[in-house]
C-alpha cells in the first residue's frame, strides 16, 4: 500500500497535469468552430438542436391559439399546415386546405367515440374569445410564452417575431414590446422583408408615422427584389428597382414565388400612402408593381382604374382655361 | 373490511414517513414559482403555460408517488421477513392485497389533494376565479387512473423480480397507452396480419388512460364534461381495477411467502 505522502504527491502532480493540459486546450477550443461556449444558454445546451426545438414551440403556441383543439401526428392536418396565429396576421400565404373543424373525421368505434369527450374536439381560436366564447380577444397573450420561447431558441426565424409583434400590437395594445421586438429580429435576420412590413405597419396604425412607415416598407420592397438574380445590385432605392421590375416580364425566383404575399401587401401599403398623399401617379405604379404577385389582379385593376379616373378629373381644372 | 383498513393505514403512514411526497411536492412548488416569475412582455396576466407546466408537474409526481410506492409493497414485506407473521394474523391473502391497494391508493388522493390545491391557489392568483367543478373533475378522473396503475402495478409486483424492473414496465406501458393508446388502432391499419390483429386486440384490451387526461380541458378553460361520461369513465376505471386485483390475489395465492 501507498504511504500518504505518494498519494498526496501524486494528487499534486495529477492536479497540475490538469492545470497545464486546459491551459494548453483552452485556445484551440476557443476558436474551435465546434465550440458552444460563445453562445447562450440554448446554444450551451442543444446546440444546432435548438431549432427544432424552437419549432416544436411555434406549434404549441399555435395549438394554444386552438385552445388545445389540434391534429397530432396520427390525424389529418392538411388544414394545419400553415399556422392559424400566423395565416391570421394577414402577412402569411396561407398552404391549408381541408377541412379545420373535423380533421378528427368520423368516429371509429366506441372507445374513440367515448374518449372525445375528454379532450378539446371544437374548433375555436383565441382571439374570437376562446373554448368558453367568454374571453375577450386578448386571451390570445396565451400564445405568447410559447412564442417568445422559440424565439430565444431560434432567433433566425423570421416569423416568429411578426406574429408575436402582430398580437402584441392588435390585441394586447402592447405597441412598444411590439417594436422592440421587432428590432431586436431586424437586428437578428436584417435581409427580413417580412419584420419590416411587419414594422412599417407598427409606424403606420400604432404610431401613425407615415414617414417612418414608408422608409421600412420601401426597404422591405428592397429586400424583396434583391431575391432576383437580375436585379441590379449597388446602392439604388427601392423606387429606382420598382420601375425597372414592373417593365420586365414576370420571372420570380423560387424564394420570391413563396413570399408574394408580403411584396402584394408592402406595395399595396406604399401605394396608399401615396393616394393618401395625392401622389396618384406613384401610387398606380405602386398598384402595378403589386398586380404582378397577386392572385388577384384583376381587383388591383379595378383599383388602378379607379386611381386613373381620378388623376383624369384632377386634370380637368387645369385643362378648362384651355376651352 | 376491518383487517383491509388497518393494512391500508399502514400504508398511508408509510407514505407520510416518507420524503418521496414532500420531495416531489417542494420541486413541484419551485419549479412553478420560478416559471411564474418569468416577465412575458410584461404582461402579468398569462397563466395557460403556468397551469400547463404545474399540471405536468403534477402528473409526472403522481405517476411516480403511485408506482414506486406500489411496487415496494409485496417486495419489501418479503425482504424484511414480516410477510409470514403478518399472514400468521387472522389476515387472508386477499385482504392483504385489498388493504395494500387501497392504502396505496388512498395515499395517492392524498398527495393529488394537495397538489391540486397547490395547482387552485396558483392559477387563481392570476385568473381571478376558481372553477372548482372543473378541477374536481380533473382531479376525481386523475385519481381513478391512479387506481388503474396502482392496481397494475401491485399485480407486476407478485410478477416481476424486483420493484425496480416493475416500476420501469409501469412506467414504460403507461407512458405507451397515454401517447399512442388513442391512435392504437390506426397504427394497426398500416401492419401486416397477424400483428395487425395482434395490436387490434390490444387497442380493445388495454385500458384506454387517456381517458383520464382532463390537462387540457382544465388549461384552456372548456366547459365541464357531461357526468354521465365521467361516471362512465369511472366505472370503466372500476372495471380495470378488479381485473388487476382478482389477478394479483390469484397470482399471491400461488406464491411462496418466504
Amino acid at each position: 500500500m501507498l504511504p500518504p505522502r505518494t498519494l498526496w504527491l501524486l494528487l499534486l502532480a495529477l492536479l497540475v497535469a490538469g492545470f497545464g493540459l486546459a491551459a494548453q486546450l483552452d485556445p484551440q477550443f476557443q476558436t474551435w468552430r465546434g465550440s458552444r461556449t460563445g453562445g447562450d444558454f440554448f446554444k450551451v445546451m442543444l446546440g444546432d438542436s435548438r431549432s427544432m426545438f424552437a419549432n416544436s414551440f411555434y406549434v404549441k403556441a399555435d395549438e394554444y391559439y386552438h385552445s388545445g383543439y389540434y391534429p397530432t401526428i396520427f390525424d389529418d392536418n392538411a388544414a394545419f399546415q400553415t399556422a392559424h396565429m400566423a395565416a391570421d396576421t394577414g402577412a402569411v400565404s396561407t398552404k391549408n386546405h381541408g377541412d379545420e373543424h373535423g380533421f378528427l373525421g368520423p368516429t371509429r368505434n366506441w372507445i374513440d367515440a367515448f374518449g372525445r369527450n375528454f379532450f378539446p374536439d371544437r374548433h375555436t381560436h383565441l382571439d374570437q374569445g376562446g373554448a368558453d366564447d367568454l374571453g375577450g380577444s386578448e386571451n390570445v397573450r396565451e400564445i405568447l410564452p410559447w412564442l417568445k420561447l422559440s424565439a430565444d431558441l431560434d432567433p433566425d426565424n423570421v416569423q416568429t417575431y411578426t406574429v408575436t409583434a402582430y398580437w402584441l400590437r392588435e390585441r394586447m395594445n402592447n405597441v412598444p414590446e411590439a417594436d422592440a421586438l421587432l428590432h431586436e429580429g431586424i437586428r437578428n435576420c436584417p435581409d427580413s422583408y417580412d419584420i419590416f412590413f411587419e414594422l412599417g405597419r407598427l409606424y403606420y396604425e400604432a404610431y401613425h408615422d407615415r414617414q417612418r412607415a414608408r422608409n421600412v416598407w420601401l426597404e422591405g420592397v428592397r429586400l424583396w427584389l434583391r431575391l432576383d438574380p437580375a436585379v441590379p445590385r449597388g446602392k439604388l432605392s427601392a423606387t429606382q428597382l420598382i420601375a425597372g421590375w414592373v417593365d420586365r416580364p414576370t420571372n420570380l425566383s423560387p424564394v420570391q414565388a413563396d413570399n408574394q404575399l408580403v411584396m402584394e401587401e408592402l406595395t399595396t401599403h406604399l401605394a396608399k400612402l401615396d393616394e393618401d398623399e395625392g401622389n396618384l401617379p406613384e401610387a398606380i405604379e405602386w398598384l402595378e408593381a403589386a398586380q404582378k404577385v397577386s392572385e388577384t389582379p384583376q381587383v388591383l385593376q379595378l383599383e388602378i382604374g379607379r386611381l386613373r379616373y381620378q388623376l383624369g378629373v384632377e386634370f380637368i381644372p387645369v385643362l378648362k382655361p384651355l376651352y | 373490511m376491518k383487517n383491509i383498513s388497518a393494512v391500508a393505514g399502514i400504508v398511508i403512514k408509510e407514505l407520510y414517513r416518507r420524503k418521496d411526497f414532500y420531495a416531489l411536492f417542494i420541486v413541484t412548488v419551485v419549479i412553478c414559482g420560478m416559471m411564474a416569475m418569468i416577465n412575458i412582455y410584461n404582461d402579468a396576466n398569462i397563466v395557460r403555460y403556468l397551469k400547463e407546466i404545474c399540471l405536468d408537474l403534477i402528473w409526472i409526481a403522481s405517476l411516480v408517488i403511485a408506482i414506486t410506492t406500489t411496487a415496494r409493497q409485496i417486495p419489501a414485506e418479503r425482504d424484511n421477513r414480516t410477510l409470514l407473521p403478518l399472514l400468521a394474523k387472522p389476515l387472508t391473502r386477499t385482504q392483504l392485497i385489498l388493504g395494500k391497494f387501497l392504502g396505496c391508493w388512498l395515499a395517492c388522493g392524498l398527495a393529488l389533494l394537495c397538489f391540486y390545491l397547490f395547482f387552485g391557489a396558483l392559477a387563481a392568483s392570476r385568473e381571478h376565479h376558481w372553477p372548482v367543478l372543473n378541477y374536481l373533475q380533473a382531479g376525481l378522473m386523475h385519481w381513478f387512473l391512479l387506481g388503474i396503475i396502482v392496481a397494475f402495478a401491485l399485480l407486476g409486483s407478485l410478477i416481476f423480480a424486483a420493484p425496480s424492473s416493475n416500476a420501469t414496465i409501469c412506467f414504460v406501458l403507461v407512458g405507451g397507452i397515454l401517447f399512442v393508446g388513442r391512435n392504437l388502432d390506426r397504427v394497426a391499419l398500416t401492419l401486416r396480419e397477424p400483428t395487425r390483429a395482434i395490436v387490434n386486440a390490444l387497442y380493445y384490451a388495454l385500458p384506454h388512460l387517456e381517458f383520464y387526461d382532463l390537462r387540457d380541458l382544465v388549461v384552456h378553460n372548456w366547459p365541464l364534461v357531461a357526468w354521465k361520461y365521467i361516471i362512465l369513465a369511472l366505472l370503466y376505471a372500476a372495471f380495470y381495477m378488479a381485473v388487476f386485483l382478482i389477478g394479483a390475489c390469484l397470482v399471491f395465492r400461488r406464491k411462496a411467502v418466504n
